[in-house]
């Protein structure tokens, strides 16, 4: 049966998630996928779906939509206030969800991207192997009012445990995003690396799912190099000061010095945080090659 | 003392195998060489490969558990690697109207470099171009063999829109715009054909090692062009490119 979620206010900005674009960044496309990776695999995981089912990925202020069909949902990684038709529901948690709920989201308590999955995963049409959303590769980039998203009602349902609950994300509440040292890292004299790993950085309002600018100005002398590989996670350093963390849609390859690299967790961690927030870079000690 | 191939993890999901950078068509055999070898080898990983100019990244779908290991790994198979067969190439003839209505900074230049209009049209559609590698955004091919003589600085101030198609020259290189987007090179024409097809799988028919060579098209033969790419009639022109 097809079931469908309709978008009823789109929120700041809410798109439609998986696992990836993965095996097309020889074209140049960004890998895309959920910002949070470990949440959107637990709001799966919740539901008994594939862990890289579509998930809707929900920003700061969420949207209000209504389901067509019962099934179940799961919420997880920003705490922003869920409700089901007025009544507050629990992040982390089962939720059963009858035909016509609607589901809204309130003030924002703690972290920046929350992940709503339902049963079965979401719909939406795949372009080049993946749902999620990309502008210039999918048909929108983002929800709009009055949009459909279909989900399928039938999918398993009496294998998902209605009791069955997680705890939240630690990665919410890190005080330090976690990374390794890029492949450039060694081209900062030693006070530099010193600087970097022991200010406090601060997200600016030029940060979106492309990639977070940080507000301090760091600078430096390094030399522009020629244009490389560079993934999710990958901070470069401009001859201006800028550092730029590039994100889920960044893109393939760049010119910049890339002096470090999140882990997954340090992206997930990243992900969580709002402009205007306050950081540590916390170097993950490992002696690599 | 830098010794090379340098091979070192990107974070946890990608190793970087890194050549004394250098833009060099031999480099480029190589790294080619290099990635489809590796591609096979690791082919149960499930990673894609990709190159840029001096550089190979492998791409794991999932963080790498001993990132340790898989660097030696890696290195054992880059040092027994055989990489002697040759891969084929394509050469794309590319149509490009360099028409006033397109070419916005085609005046410019001419006045800046004190070289007509003419011969920079000329000079830019006599190299054979080599295509590196595809990157920044989706379907935009990074070309070699730009004539020293039409290396031009980018715009200080980019343009908020430049069109889909759009050619430009940033410096030492010239390319083109696959779709619409903010951009800072000088704009000297407009090609119609489909760099990037999203309902095509690959989405890309021209691959890094092809060969590029434009000619000059007007207004007309454009719209025509443009006509058989909308109604998904187009077809490339290309062959074997023996060099």
């Amino acid at each position: 049966m097809s079931a469908e979620v309709e978008v009823l206010h789109p929120g700041l900005f809410t798109s439609i998630q998986d696992g990836g674009r993965y095996g097309f960044m020889k074209y140049g496309v960004p890998v895309s996928g959920a910002m949070d990776s470990f949440s959107s695999k637990m709001a799966n995981l919740l539901l008994n779906n594939p862990e890289d089912a579509s998930v809707m990925e929900v920003t700061q202020m969420g949207p209000k939509v209504r389901f067509s069909a019962a099934t179940a949902i799961a919420i997880t990684g920003a705490v922003l206030s869920p409700e089901v038709n007025g009544k507050p529901v629990e992040n982390n948690h089962v939720i059963d969800i009858n035909p016509g709920d609607v589901l809204q989201f309130g003030r924002r308590i703690l972290g920046c991207r929350a992940y709503l999955a339902v049963r079965g995963g979401f719909q939406t049409p795949k372009v080049l192997k993946s749902r999620s959303f990309y502008e210039g590769i999918t048909s929108v980039y983002r929800l709009v009012k009055g949009m459909k998203l279909p989900y399928d009602a039938e999918a398993s349902g009496e294998l998902v445990n209605s009791y069955a609950a997680i705890k939240q994300g630690e990665h919410l509440s890190a005080v330090k995003v976690e990374v390794l040292p890029g492949p450039e890292f060694d081209r900062l004299i030693s006070s530099e690396a010193e600087k970097l790993k022991n200010s406090e950085f601060t997200l600016s309002k030029y940060s979106d799912r492309m990639g977070f600018q940080l507000s301090e100005v760091f600078p430096n002398n390094l030399e522009a190099i020629l244009t490389s590989p560079v993934l999710p996670g990958t901070v470069q350093l401009t001859p201006s000061g800028k550092l730029i963390v590039l994100m889920r849609d960044g893109q393939t390859t760049g010119g910049y010095p890339r002096i470090l690299q999140l882990t997954e967790r340090g992206i997930n961690i990243i992900a969580q945080r709002i402009p205007g927030e306050k950081f540590q870079f916390g170097i993950k000690n490992e002696v690599l090659s | 003392m830098r010794y090379f191939p340098e091979i070192k993890p990107l974070g946890e999901r990608g190793i970087l195998i890194d050549f004394q950078p250098e833009i060099s068509e031999q480099l480029l055999e190589k790294l080619l060489r290099l990635k489809i070898f590796l591609q096979k080898e690791l082919l149960k990983e499930k990673v894609e490969v990709i190159n840029t100019f001096s550089s190979l990244l492998i791409n794991y779908p999932l963080a790498i558990e001993d990132v340790y290991n898989e660097v030696l790994k890696v290195k054992t198979l880059v040092e027994k690697a055989n990489i002697h067969n040759k891969t084929e190439q394509q050469i794309f003839q590319i149509p490009v109207c360099y028409e006033e209505a397109f070419a916005l900074d085609l005046e410019l230049i001419s006045q800046q470099k004190k070289i007509s209009k003419e011969e920079i049209i000329r000079l830019h559609s006599a190299p054979i171009y080599t295509v590196y590698f595809i990157g920044f955004l989706p379907g935009f091919l990074y070309l070699g063999g730009l004539d020293k003589k039409l290396q031009f600085p980018r715009k200080e101030q980019p343009r908020m829109r430049v069109e889909k198609g759009a050619v430009g020259i940033g410096k030492n290189q010239t390319g083109i715009y696959p779709k619409t987007s903010p951009g800072g090179w000088q704009i000297i024409g407009n090609s119609p054909v489909p760099l990037f097809d999203k309902n095509k799988i690959p989405p890309c028919e021209i691959s890094p090692g092809d060969k590029l060579k434009f000619y000059a098209i007007d207004l007309e033969e454009h719209e025509r062009i443009q006509k058989e790419v909308d109604d998904g009639i187009f077809k490339f022109k290309n062959e074997l490119y023996v060099g």
